[in-house]
């Protein structure tokens, strides 16, 4: 069958994924794996004992197709809980859409926005699916890269880096229809502050653009700094649509159960999208997530709040990694949040054979290496940027570490290799 | 808040306002910028057409009528599948709540495998031939956005189930439509049988843009079962030009007897441009689920995997795991009385037969369906609702003064062919025995009320 051998236009860019080809290696080398992102600990007990309980229940519409745009409880509590946080009254029929996973919230939001020949602009480093959202949508992304401003002392922190105004100012234009904010960022960490996202809100503002935040780790923000969404800055709830995720939140990646909210004539297209790619979510998962956010409405701010604990517990690991790090003279950018930590080993470069693999990018190289030689897996970091901006990231590697305690001493184990090198 | 209402209001009423300034709580707005934001940001144009028939489920839960409407049962699912999920839940193997291999979790595809490569005559490759999705829709979408681009024709038997059009039309691809017709001189009871497709109406439709063909047997709503001779007569067309068919086959376990169902993929020729879609949820009566998988050659299937990758990216692996789970324990008794796929078309041969007859009795027409979970009924009467196609007007007068909700057929025609469903209504029979008594009952004193 020639013709269906042929690739369509739309999904040029949509093919190579790298994430398979570092399955594959996990596979064959079993290495300590800090390469993907979810953890290997077991969600909080309250959360897989909801699922239990609904499980037991006798209301047999719970296994049966749930309101396509939300089931009512779980839409009723993602109101209440984003009302209190974004000091707005927020309508759970029309300005909340569940959604499976933030993966479908997120082709949801780009299919839903963006049109052919529109340009949407990406903030590197982006997660790597935006990319191929935008071009199935038919749009065009146009890049501007976070880069490091010198660090005053050894230390690195997310912080540290930004967007040149001026280089942010130049790509808004009248064709520009959306620009991607993922905060906290993946894989850097950073956590946009006021002034940073007020900038890019008065870009929106002045060009009519639509800011669609990806803030699925929303809820792992290290102390001192604070999450700011988007949706709360001044003039920005009209133009701007959210993306959350249970999977993140309550560390249960597999359940596939995510959000987005926004104003209701922005989130009339997403629900059509939704409707017309996967009609409905799951039922008794979104029935299961909503009795977790009861349960942590409840608590908010409060000690026993498990969003609380994942800070903490979370901030101890982050610290541990930064730690380990150190010590093998890599230099790590300390994240500020999120779930992963970038490092970089150009000081390692005369230790470790590079040409023993042949791809294009050092930090291909690199990780592959790693894998074989030290029994360690981490993702190579230029998969984050697009093609002109690479070499801002090729000495770097990413390393996930929301992981067990005894993963995270492995992992210092096959670190210290590097230092009998 | 009072402001942001009133600002809803005035937006939807669409009135030209002088920029309006003012500020609630921590942000200040102009009403222009608001109407700005609304021209700027319409619908995308490839979703235009998308929009799906979602006002019945609003109107049942506003008029709580006995519902008949949405194709779902209302008793639980069979014990051993939800104690499969509850098994997996609380299990030792905490890393089932994460991410899995995102074209299917292992343990499903290797049952799939196995039950597939049983069915459809051939070893079925796991890895490469299948992919699981959330759900049949996806599935279905998967497949649709994968292979049809901007221009292609989809051929589209009617009555479809509605989500094949705005789908095909998301992918920029022209749907054309065939119907259905109900045989003329049939027997007194009509079956879906009678309902068929002209030969030379289906031929002339296939050309040199013919993409795909979108084949769902048993048809909902119909109920129909494609025989044999008519698959291969679809079949042919399909070799001739070179056009993809897309098997739909969700309902591949609700056959009644004597009927059988045929799975287009094992037709001579027809592996190599069939992709077959399947359903957990209608499988196993779960369809909140959202499990679904779509099974065909591996040249076929990477364009599916490339769009499921970039939308939704893995599936649910505790809720694979727990029908895997399901899977196997029906393999080792596949075709025994025991097995959930004969034992539930047996339970619903009485439910079909029981409604055949209440239906009958008040007065209205049914078309026996051979397979699924629905019928259609002649109408006796319209009722006086302002909707522009009788069955939605008839539908929405049962609901809101009977308080029996069924569904328009039409919602299931294109436009040049509504008229031919118009004086039909959709009832589905997956239901409990004492709701089905229950619709007797209302039609039953309806029927009296008016004499």
């Amino acid at each position: 069958m020639s013709k269906s051998l042929i690739y369509f236009p739309r999904l040029q860019g949509a093919e190579k994924n790298m994430w398979k080809e570092y399955a594959q290696l996990a596979e064959e080398y079993k290495p300590v794996n800090l390469g993907l992102g979810f953890p290997d600990f077991s969600p909080p007990k309250f959360i897989t004992d909801a699922l239990s309980e609904v499980l037991k229940s006798n209301n047999p519409y719970l296994h049966q197709y749930a309101k396509p745009n939300g089931h009512v409880r779980l839409v009723n509590v993602l109101a209440k809980l984003y009302s209190k946080l974004l000091l707005r009254e927020i309508d759970p029929d029309t300005e909340i859409l569940a959604t499976l996973g933030a993966s479908e919230a997120l082709f949801c939001a780009v299919s839903g926005l963006v049109d052919q020949g529109d340009e949407v602009i990406i903030i590197e480093p982006y997660f790597d699916v935006y990319v191929p959202l935008i071009k199935m949508a038919g749009g065009t992304p146009r890049f501007i890269a976070l880069k490091p401003k010198p660090s005053t002392n050894n230390l690195s922190s997310s912080a540290d880096w930004s967007f040149d105004v001026k280089e942010l100012e130049s790509l808004f234009n009248e064709k520009t229809k959306v620009i991607i904010v993922n905060t906290p960022n993946n894989p850097l960490g950073k956590v946009f502050d006021r002034s940073e996202l007020t900038l890019i809100a008065d870009l929106c503002k002045k060009w009519d653009v639509v800011c669609i935040t990806d803030e699925v780790y929303e809820w792992m923000v290290f102390k001192p700094k604070e999450h700011i969404r988007m949706a709360g800055l001044p003039g920005m709830w009209e133009r701007t649509v959210t993306v959350g995720s249970a999977g993140k939140t309550f560390c249960m990646t597999g359940w596939k159960v995510g959000w987005v909210y926004g104003p209701t004539r922005l989130l009339r297209s997403l629900q059509i999208v939704h409707q017309s790619a996967v009609f409905s979510g799951s039922t008794i998962e979104q029935e299961a997530v909503a009795v977790a956010f009861e349960r942590e409405l409840s608590l908010l701010g409060q000690n026993g709040s498990y969003f609380k604990k994942l800070e903490e517990g979370l901030r101890s690991k982050r610290d541990f990694m930064v730690k380990i790090l150190l010590d093998t003279k890599m230099k790590p950018v300390i994240p500020d949040g999120g779930i992963f930590v970038i490092a970089d080993w150009s000081q390692l470069e005369s230790l470790v054979d590079l040409n023993s693999e042949s791809d294009h990018n050092k930090d291909f190289r690199f990780t592959k290496w790693m894998v074989k030689n030290i029994g360690l897996q981490g993702i190579p970091p230029t998969v984050f940027y697009n093609e002109n901006n690479k070499k801002i990231i090729e000495n770097y590697v990413r390393f996930c570490f929301i992981k067990e305690e005894a993963n995270l001493v492995k992992a210092q184990e096959a670190l210290n290799r590097l230092k009998i090198l | 808040m009072l402001f942001t209402r009133t600002l809803d209001c005035l937006l939807k009423s669409r009135k030209t306002v002088t920029a309006l300034h003012y500020s609630a709580r921590n942000f200040a707005v102009t009403l222009s910028k608001m109407s700005e934001i609304e021209k700027k940001f319409v619908l995308p144009k490839r979703l235009e057409g998308a929009k799906r028939v979602v006002e019945y489920i609003q109107l049942a839960l506003e008029h709580k009528p006995l519902n008949l409407g949405q194709g779902f049962p209302d008793f639980p699912p069979p014990k051993y599948v939800t104690d499969a999920l509850s098994q997996v839940a609380n299990g030792d193997n905490f890393m089932i709540h994460q991410y899995t291999r995102g074209f299917g979790h292992p343990r499903i595809v290797a049952a799939l495998s196995k039950l597939y490569s049983k069915l459809l005559g051939r070893e079925i490759k796991g890895q490469t031939e299948i992919l699981t999705t959330l759900g049949a829709y996806e599935a279905l979408f998967s497949t649709i956005t994968g292979h049809v681009d901007v221009g292609d024709e989809v051929i589209i038997i009617e009555p479809f189930f509605d989500c094949y059009e705005p789908m095909v039309k998301y992918a920029g691809g022209v749907p054309r439509f065939i119907p259905l017709r109900m045989k003329s001189g049939g027997s007194k009871v009509c079956t879906s049988a009678d309902w068929v497709l002209d030969k030379d109406e289906l031929e002339n439709l296939f050309n040199a843009k013919t993409k795909a063909i979108i084949l769902n047997t048993p048809n909902n709503p119909l109920g129909k079962v494609f025989t044999e001779k008519e698959l291969n007569q679809i079949a042919d067309l399909c070799k001739k030009w070179n056009v993809l068919c897309i098997s739909d086959e969700v309902y591949e376990w609700i056959v009644y007897e004597p009927n059988r169902h045929i799975r287009i993929a094992t037709l001579p020729g027809m592996w190599e441009r069939t992709i077959t879609i399947g359903s957990a949820g209608k499988t196993f009566s779960v369809t909140g689920w959202k499990l679904g998988w779509a099974i065909g050659p591996e040249n076929l299937m990477v364009n599916l995997q490339m769009i499921h990758q970039n939308s939704v990216y893995t599936g649910v692996t505790p809720i694979q795991e727990a029908v895997a789970i399901a899977f196997e324990t029906e393999l080792q008794r596949l075709g025994q009385d025991e097995c959930y796929f004969v034992s539930i078309s047996r339970e619903l041969l009485s439910k079909r037969d029981y409604m055949a007859k209440f239906l009958q009795d008040v007065g209205m027409k049914p078309i026996i369906p051979e397979g699924r979970l629905l019928y259609d009924s002649r109408l006796v009467s319209s009722g006086s609702e302002k909707d522009k196609y009788k069955d939605y007007r008839f539908t929405k007068w049962m609901t809101k003064n009977v308080g029996l909700q069924g569904i328009p057929p039409t919602a299931f025609y294109s436009t040049p062919n509504k008229h031919l469903a118009e004086n039909l209504v959709r009832y589905c029979f997956i239901k409990k025995d004492e709701n089905l008594q229950g619709a007797a009952e209302i039609l039953r004193k309806w029927k009296s009320n008016k004499n």
